[in-house]
């Protein structure tokens, strides 16, 4: 029937076609078809977000705000347009909850400064996991030193899943502030977070999620999840670096103190006093990165064009085919096996360190990353100097996977028998 | 795959899968620490002098192959030369690596050090070829703080 195979056809995902939106993506190195698999470090950029920023910046460069002339009229529209864009992609009720800041670390450093801060004292306590990146453990063991509060950290298993009962136990009148991350960028586990949120605001307790691996896999619904904040980084969901979205429910973001103070953010300004402008423009002090919020505007718009129950089973299928092949070279052990796991596969290989690894497989044109990824805690965990670790996005494909493959088998090579 | 065979030479191979020199001293003179935080290598350099002679010399740690081999050949180098000879022998290394030296000139005075001239189409692994070497220029310069490449 030809209905039911036009049906087929537009559920699945058309990689060949989302590949040719990625200039990167053609072109060679080392003499061979570059093969991208670093993309839980940056993610590439749709031919869209690199129009949209060069349209900016040709057409309607300006300052925002404040300016009466057409241009910097159009370029407030812009940026506004891409908040409500944000607002959108988060499924936040409102845009004044949107709030730009440089990526998802600054957004959890203005989180601890500006909201946890005033309220800590010792004897509270901060939780968080065992698989944060180290922008959501060192933020708030900066807060827990100058506070006196105490940082408890929700222990995992060595398949790289939290312990809930644990994190349960933790929770009491004492935590002041949860902090966790939604998929981590070094296991690929994905929390269960609407959950962890619930329990936490079973004690009232404010939420902060670290979302910057979620939201390049998955729509994200900040309503749906119940936590009081969200970060996301633009450059790990296809669109430009120095530009991310601090979500924050409003009562919240109306109550705090500014996080860095300057031009933009005020209402009035007097040497004897300031008040400052509502949320969100209180936390946006400075000329703010106007194409950067532009382009991740068009990075939201690219991804809202794309079907995401087609891309999570694209990534599905490319997870376990990378699992499968990967877990077939002799030698090599997967780090991280969790039930629930975003396409992200770390590994360790028997007598060849990670740092070889990447050497060689990167004279076979494929780009991996290796190290600690920004979670040592993790790497001690597991009893690993570092891991090899391949993530993948939705233009990745099963050929890519199997290119590493045999460039890991090379790598036996190298080591094994010259 | 040229390059590679460069970089990853026989006696780099063979120096990672069997270090030289690989253990604690008992009753060092100078102990220094060293590590490269981006890839997780660690070394610890040991000595005993005999005046400004490097009686003897050993290391420990973990690292990658170029880190781990570079240590090893790093102890069977200087070992008998004067803390003087032995950061020489550093300056030479590390223009080699460095792509600063004229090759032929310094493979003479380098010997199986000359294994890692290829690092140098390497960028991103000089700091693991050198960080042996910064580790045992700690340790002769008693510096107190751990040296790190980054």
């Amino acid at each position: 029937m030809s209905v039911a195979s036009t049906a087929q056809v537009q559920t699945e995902l058309d990689v060949e076609r989302v590949r040719a939106d990625f200039p990167i993506l053609a072109r060679e190195v080392r003499g061979k078809p570059l093969v991208y698999l670093d993309n839980a470090a940056t993610g590439q950029r749709p031919r869209a977000v690199i129009d949209a920023i060069s349209n900016f910046l040709s057409h309607e460069n300006s300052n925002i705000h404040r300016g009466v002339y057409y241009l910097s009229e159009r370029a407030t529209a812009a940026y506004e347009d891409a908040r409500d864009k944000a607002r959108r992609f988060l499924n936040a009720a409102d845009s004044r909850e949107v709030v730009f800041v440089r990526g998802t670390t600054e957004a959890i450093n203005l989180v601890s400064c500006s909201f946890a801060r005033s309220g800590l004292a010792s004897g509270d306590e901060v939780v968080i996991s065992a698989m944060e990146h180290h922008s959501n453990i060192v933020p708030w063991q900066l807060l827990c030193e100058m506070t006196g509060a105490k940082l408890r950290v929700v222990p995992m298993d060595k398949t790289g899943t939290l312990q809930l009962d644990e994190y349960e136990k933790m929770l009491g009148p004492q935590t002041r502030m949860v902090a966790l991350v939604h998929v981590s960028n070094s296991l690929g586990t994905i929390n269960p977070i609407k959950e962890m949120v619930a329990a936490a605001k079973a004690w009232d307790i404010p939420v902060l999620v670290d979302g910057a691996q979620a939201a390049p896999h998955q729509a994200i619904d900040v309503q749906d999840l119940g936590c009081d904040f969200y970060a996301i980084s633009g450059h790990k969901m296809f669109g430009p670096t120095g530009i991310g979205v601090l979500y924050g429910r409003r009562e919240l973001l109306e109550a705090m103190p500014p996080y860095q103070g300057g031009g933009e953010m005020i209402r009035s300004v007097t040497f004897e006093r300031t008040t400052y402008a509502p949320p969100p423009a209180k936390f946006e002090a400075g000329t703010p990165h106007i194409s950067g919020a532009i382009g991740l505007g068009a990075a939201i718009d690219y991804l809202g064009g794309l079907d995401w129950g087609a891309i999570h089973r694209h990534e599905k299928r490319l997870l376990n085919h990378a699992q499968e092949r990967l877990g077939d070279v002799p030698g090599l052990e997967i780090i991280g096996s969790a039930k629930s796991k975003a396409s992200v596969v770390s590994f360790v290989m028997d007598g060849i360190h990670a740092h070889d690894i990447g050497t060689i497989v990167d004279q076979e044109g494929v780009a991996i990353r290796t190290g600690h990824h920004c979670t040592q805690p993790v790497m001690d965990f597991f009893g690993v100097p570092a891991t090899a670790r391949a993530s993948l996005a939705f233009y990745n494909t099963t050929q890519e996977i199997d290119a590493l493959t045999d460039a890991l088998i090379e790598a036996r090579r190298v080591f094994g028998r010259w | 795959m040229v390059e590679l065979r460069d970089l990853y030479q026989q006696v780099i191979l063979d120096h990672n899968r069997s270090p030289r020199n690989y253990r604690e001293l008992d009753d060092p003179d100078r102990v220094a620490s060293g590590d490269n935080p981006l890839c997780g290598d660690k070394i610890k350099v040991y000595l005993k002098l005999d005046g400004d002679v490097i009686e003897e010399v050993s290391f420990s740690g973990s690292g990658c192959a170029i880190s781990q081999a570079s240590a090893s050949l790093m102890t069977g180098a200087v070992l008998g030369k004067t803390t003087a000879e032995a950061d020489a022998l550093f300056q030479k290394f590390h223009a080699m690596v460095m792509g600063q030296s004229e090759a032929p000139a310094n493979k003479k005075q380098l010997g199986k050090l000359a294994a890692f001239a290829g690092v140098r189409q390497f960028p991103a692994r000089v700091k693991c070829a050198n960080l042996a070497w910064h580790t045992l220029h700690a340790a002769i310069a008693t510096e107190s703080e751990p040296v790190t490449t980054e």
